[in-house]
Formats: structure tokens, sequence, C-alpha cells
């Protein structure tokens, strides 16, 4: 059956060459698809966790309600503690804690008086403590474009391009205009170790990094940290690990309602990761769904045109026998031949532009130069093993609905009237 | 009636009116009047003070303690005593200016911008607040919106609107003692209505010829905590302040 139904397909290139083309394109226009929003949401995730919301992050509560605005004087206090009991209770994930601040950091000339200012958005990080995962984390040692990174109290990483609009360069003093936990006025004096690039717009534009104990003395933050990190070892976010993890620690330290208990929430509980997931995800279904109408449509069509064109054949088949139902599952299983065909070359097609986008990738870097969200400039596919089968859906699907609802007019052909129709 | 007693009528009806409008101005004065004498009562003397702030915030209160010396209303310079972090902070304002110098970094930086907005040493003044040097009466159109009595006080309630310019609160409702001329309460709003920040007046005392507040609370209405309260500890009025206090040079 499957023989002769490729003899057909094969030597009657009308009857299968639009139908076939259209599902190579719907698939691979899926593939890639697909592979695109799951890259890009990936790079999201990942820069997000990195430079921001970890895979968990404990906070307090007051913090947590508020977290936009990184509030430093509602931050965790007794921090060495809380982060020896996250250890010790949750030994998979590496902890770390972190302070984000901003302020302006103010270049002084021969003087001392102000030459230039401009407004920096800081992170302290655990930089020079020995195994500490921040510098991985980061990725920090790729990042130095200038100088070095910090190795001795007071000093700090300016973003390149930020350094470079300010004139200065490693060696350099940078004084940082900002509050301490306590609303003060801080002015700290610190030196320019090295510039970095991330190739994130967000952290690019004005960002300062230094280490942790630096910037607690300077903001008066003595054992404290606005938010302490949670990362899945050696392994990408787990959305089901971490929602387990967040629910044990506030389950155990629940018992505190006050507002600077901590609290523990997973990735996609912050900046609105959720939201934007779920939409990734309405993204692909839609996408899927328009594919699989489209193409249906545009293959009754092409059914259609096949049924009159065929509609001799049809005719002979059922005046030598065949009933209708074997004559409409043979015209499904056409579909299904073409459809699978179609899907896979649909889906080669498909992979290999999605293999290329994942390797060079796109440089957005110049649409995302006001973006807050974190996500690096260079935005690439991924392909995983989804994107092998995907294809499949709209390929397998369209050609099944479009051949069943174009083939219902053999059922319309009635057998005593063939010869009538054979005589004209 | 006879003309002459006509006449006497008609007189004692006009000294009668006279009177009542008299007496009726003198409980209701011109918004304007009661604004100057706020600001009279407020001075421009050089003066030495010795203050503390207790800002209560979130986390607890803690106390700053400093001493100012004030030259009029354009110039003062302040420094910090207490507690040890901020010991040595000093601040200079000169006209429209305010220079900070804080001995850490050694470095003299001139609050501008933006920073004006921030809050002073974390408590509910902001330095925009400190460098309000002008008379009220220059800067709003005010109107007597009625009386109240405020702590015992009678009051005359003020409604102050900006004439206009750069000006950090538009509005402002004032409760102004009607004896003593010292404003008790205050509420300062934006120009979208929102209130922004409210003092209170717990403490009055007279010192020389005038009322001084020597016990205020300040609370940031977009703040949480409840509030700053501002103590006078000492005030020493015509003081000799040496003029090279007020260069930035002093602040080092």
């Amino acid at each position: 059956m499957i023989r002769f139904l490729l003899k057909g397909l094969l030597r009657d290139r009308s009857r299968s060459l639009l139908p076939f083309t259209t599902v190579v394109l719907g698939s691979a226009l899926t593939v890639i698809g697909f592979s695109w929003i799951n890259g890009a949401m990936s790079s999201m995730i990942e820069s997000g966790a990195r430079f921001s919301t970890g895979h968990v992050k404990v906070t307090s509560r007051a913090y947590a309600k508020e977290a936009d605005q990184a509030p430093n004087d509602l931050a965790l206090a007794g921090v060495r503690a809380l982060t020896a009991v996250l250890a010790r209770e949750f030994p998979a994930l590496d902890w770390t804690p972190r302070i984000t601040f901003g302020g302006l950091i103010d270049i002084p000339d021969e003087q001392g008086e102000t030459r230039v200012q401009g407004p920096v958005a800081g992170l302290a990080i655990d930089l020079r403590r020995p195994g500490s995962p921040e510098r991985g984390l980061l990725n920090l040692d790729k990042a130095v474009v200038r100088g070095r990174l910090p190795a001795r109290p007071g000093e700090i990483l300016l973003s390149d391009g930020f350094a470079t609009r300010l004139g200065v360069g490693p060696g350099a003093t940078a004084t940082l205009i900002s509050a301490t936990m306590y609303g003060s006025l801080v002015v700290q004096n610190f030196t320019v170790a090295g510039t970095v690039r991330f190739g994130v717009a967000a952290m690019d534009r004005g960002a300062m990094i230094g280490d942790i104990e630096d910037m607690r003395g300077a903001l008066d933050m003595a054992d404290s940290a606005g938010e302490i990190l949670g990362f899945f070892r050696d392994s990408p976010y787990r959305r089901d690990e971490a929602v387990r993890t967040a629910a044990a620690f506030n389950g155990a330290h629940g018992g505190d309602a006050g507002e600077f208990a901590p609290l523990m929430v997973t990735l996609h509980e912050q900046s609105g990761l959720a939201r934007m997931l779920d939409f990734a995800t309405q993204v692909y279904t839609l996408m899927l769904v328009f594919f699989i109408l489209v193409m249906s449509i545009v293959l009754w069509n092409a059914g259609l045109m096949s049924s009159l064109r065929r509609y001799g054949e049809f005719g002979i088949r059922l005046a030598l026998g065949e009933d209708h139902g074997r004559l409409y599952r043979s015209l499904i299983a056409e579909g299904a031949v073409v459809g699978f065909a179609g899907s896979a070359a649909g889906t080669a097609i498909g992979l290999a532009v999605s293999y290329y986008l994942q390797n060079t990738g796109f440089n957005l870097g110049s649409m995302l130069k006001d973006a807050s969200i974190i996500v690096t400039d260079v935005l690439r596919a991924r392909v995983t093993p989804a994107s092998y089968v995907i294809g499949f859906v709209p390929g397998l699907a369209a050609t099944f609905l479009g051949k069943a609802v174009s083939g219902i007019g053999i059922y319309k052909r009635e057998t005593s009237r063939l010869a009538k129709e054979f005589e004209g | 009636m006879t003309r002459p007693m006509r006449w006497w009528l008609v007189a004692a009806f006009t000294l009668l009116s006279a009177a009542v409008a008299a007496a009726a101005g003198a409980q209701a004065p011109d918004g304007a009047a009661v604004l100057r004498r706020v600001d009279e009562n407020m001075g421009a003397d050089n003066k030495v003070t010795t203050s503390e702030m207790i800002i209560r915030g979130r986390r607890g209160s803690r106390t700053v303690s400093s001493q100012s010396w004030i030259q009029g209303r354009a110039k003062s310079f302040t420094e910090y005593l207490d507690p040890p972090r901020e010991k040595g902070t000093k601040m200079l304002k000169l006209e429209d200016q305010l220079w900070t110098y804080t001995p850490a970094s050694d470095r003299t930086i001139l609050i501008s911008g933006h920073m004006l907005r921030q809050s002073v040493m974390g408590s509910d003044l902001s330095y925009e607040d400190m460098m309000e040097d002008q008379r009220l009466v220059e800067l709003y159109d005010a109107v007597i919106a009625g009386e109240e009595r405020l702590g015992g006080r009678p009051c005359w309630v003020l409604e102050l609107t900006s004439r206009g310019g750069d000006i950090a609160y538009f509005r402002r409702k004032i409760w102004v003692d009607r004896e003593r001329f010292v404003v008790l309460r205050e509420e300062r709003f934006a120009k979208s209505g929102k209130l922004l920040k409210t003092t209170e007046v717990r403490n009055v005392e007279r010192m020389k010829d005038r009322w001084v507040p020597t016990r205020v609370n300040f609370k940031d209405a977009l703040k949480d905590g409840s509030g700053t309260e501002f103590i006078v500890k000492s005030m020493e009025f015509n003081a000799a302040i040496p003029e090279h206090l007020f260069t930035k040079a002093s602040l080092r």
C-alpha cells in the first residue's frame, strides 16, 4: 500500500509538490521560531540569574516587596550565619551574598574638585575571597578589558564604556557618592583596578563592581547584604527543584513573620520572569496553532484542486469496487506520507538554520542599549531535543486536517451515477 | 425726627460700622500680613546652634548631633559631632549652593540636581529643606482658610500657594500661633496635591525677643518610620562668627 502511494506521489509531482513545499516551509519556520524563542528565553534566564536573580534568592520580607528599588535599608542582617545555614541545609547550591546600590561616581581633578560625574549602578560581590563562585558566575576573568580584577581593599571595576566616558582607566581614583543603609551620605574613594564589558547592555551602561567587604564598610552594612543568591552547582536553572528548595526554606524559617525575617523566592517569582516565560509558552502555542491553521487551509485547497484533477481516477476506483472509506483512508495516508516527508525535510532545514543562529547569533546591542532587562546583547537560538520533533506537529497535523476536509467530497460520489458520468 | 437728631443717628451708625469692620479686620488679617509676621519671628540674625536629630526608621532610631553657625538667611556652616561615623562631616551653604565635606574621603562635593532631594543623614529632612532660605512671603501667596486650636493654642490656618519658579513644595498648609506667630504645624504638598512632608512643633521657647521652636518632628510622607525629631539644644543669638568660616577652605 505504502509503495503504491509512494509511486503515485513520485510519478505525479502535481499531486505532491505543493503540499510537500508547504509542509517543508511550515515545519522549517516552526523549528526556527521554536529554537529562537527557546534561545532568547534561555539567554534572559541565564543572564538574569547570573547578574540579578540567582536560581533562588533570599532577602528580607520587606526587601522582597520593594526588590526593584534595591532598598538597602531593608537588607538582611546576620548574613554570615544565614549563609552558613543555607550551605548546610541546601548543599546542592552555591550561596553568595550581594548588595546592589545606586549613586554617582565622581572623578576629581588635581585639586580634588569634581571633574566629571555620572550615575552608577553598583554591585557588591564576594570578589576577593578564595573559593567564591562569583568570578565564574559573572565570567569576570573574560570580561576584563583593561587592567585587572580587584586584589586589594578599596579597588573596584568600572564598566569599560562608562570608564571611557568618565575619562578614567586603571589606577585612577573614583569617588562613590551614595547612601548608607541608614540613609546617610556616603562619599568614599576607590581605586579603579580595571574595566569590564559583559555584553549585557544593562550592566555595560554604567556599572561599578566592588568587593562586598569594602562596600559593607562604605554603606555601613556590617554583616548585612541586600540579597543572598543561590545557584544550582554546575547546572542550569531547574524550576521544580527551585520551587522545592524555596518551599523547604520558607517552611523551616516561616515562623518569624517579622518584616526583616528571611524569605526565599525562585527565579520565576522575580522581575516578572514568570509572566515572561508564560508569555513565551503562549507564543510557542500560538505559533504552532497558526502554522497548523495556515498550512491546513493551503493543503485543503491543494487537496480540493487535486480532487478535481483526480476526479476521473476516483470515479474509476469507485467503479472498480473500491469503497468510499478505503479511498478516503488512502488519501489520508497519502497526506501522512507527504506530511512526514515534508516535516522531515523542513525540520532538517530548520535545524540547519537554528544551529547557525545558535553559533553566530544576532547582535541586538543597539536595540537593547536603553533596556533595563538584563539580557546579553547577542541573542542566539538554542537547539534542544524538542527542536527535532516540534516541526512534525504542524507538518503532520496540517496534512491530516487538509486531506481529511478536502477528501470528504469522495463520499458525495454516488456509485449509481458513475456510469452516467463516464458517458459524459 | 428733628434734623440734629437724624445727623446724630447717621454719625453713630457710621462709627459703629467702622468699629465692627476694624474688629473683623483684627480677627481675620490679611494672609500675607500673617506670613510677614511669621518671617519676622524666624529672624535672620547671626546665631550658633547646637542640635540633635533623632531619626526614627524601620530598623530603630539613631541620634545625630551637630553644631551650626548661621549668618542671616544665606550662609550657614554645619559640623556633625556624633555618631563617630558622621563626626567631622561638614556642610557649607552659600546662597543657593551646598557643599559637603567628609573626612574619610577628604573630598568636598557640591550637592546639586537630584541629590538635593536626598535625605540628610537618613533623616526626614532633605538638603532642599536645608537650603530653603527665602522668606515665605516672597515665595507664596497666602490666604487664611480658617481658625483652629492646636495644643491649646489659637491658630490661623493659612493655605500657601507657590508664586511660581523652581520650588520644592508647590502648596503648603500652615497652622500659625495667633499670638506668637510661630508655625506649629505644617503640611507640604507637591503640585499634584500629594502630601510630601509634615512638621509638628512640640515645644516652643522664648529666646531673647522671639519665640523659637525647639522641638520639631519632621515626617517625610513617602518614607516609613515615625519621623525625625529635631531638637535645639542651645542657641546663641548675635554670636561673633568669623567670616572665613563661610568659605570652602574651612570645610577641610
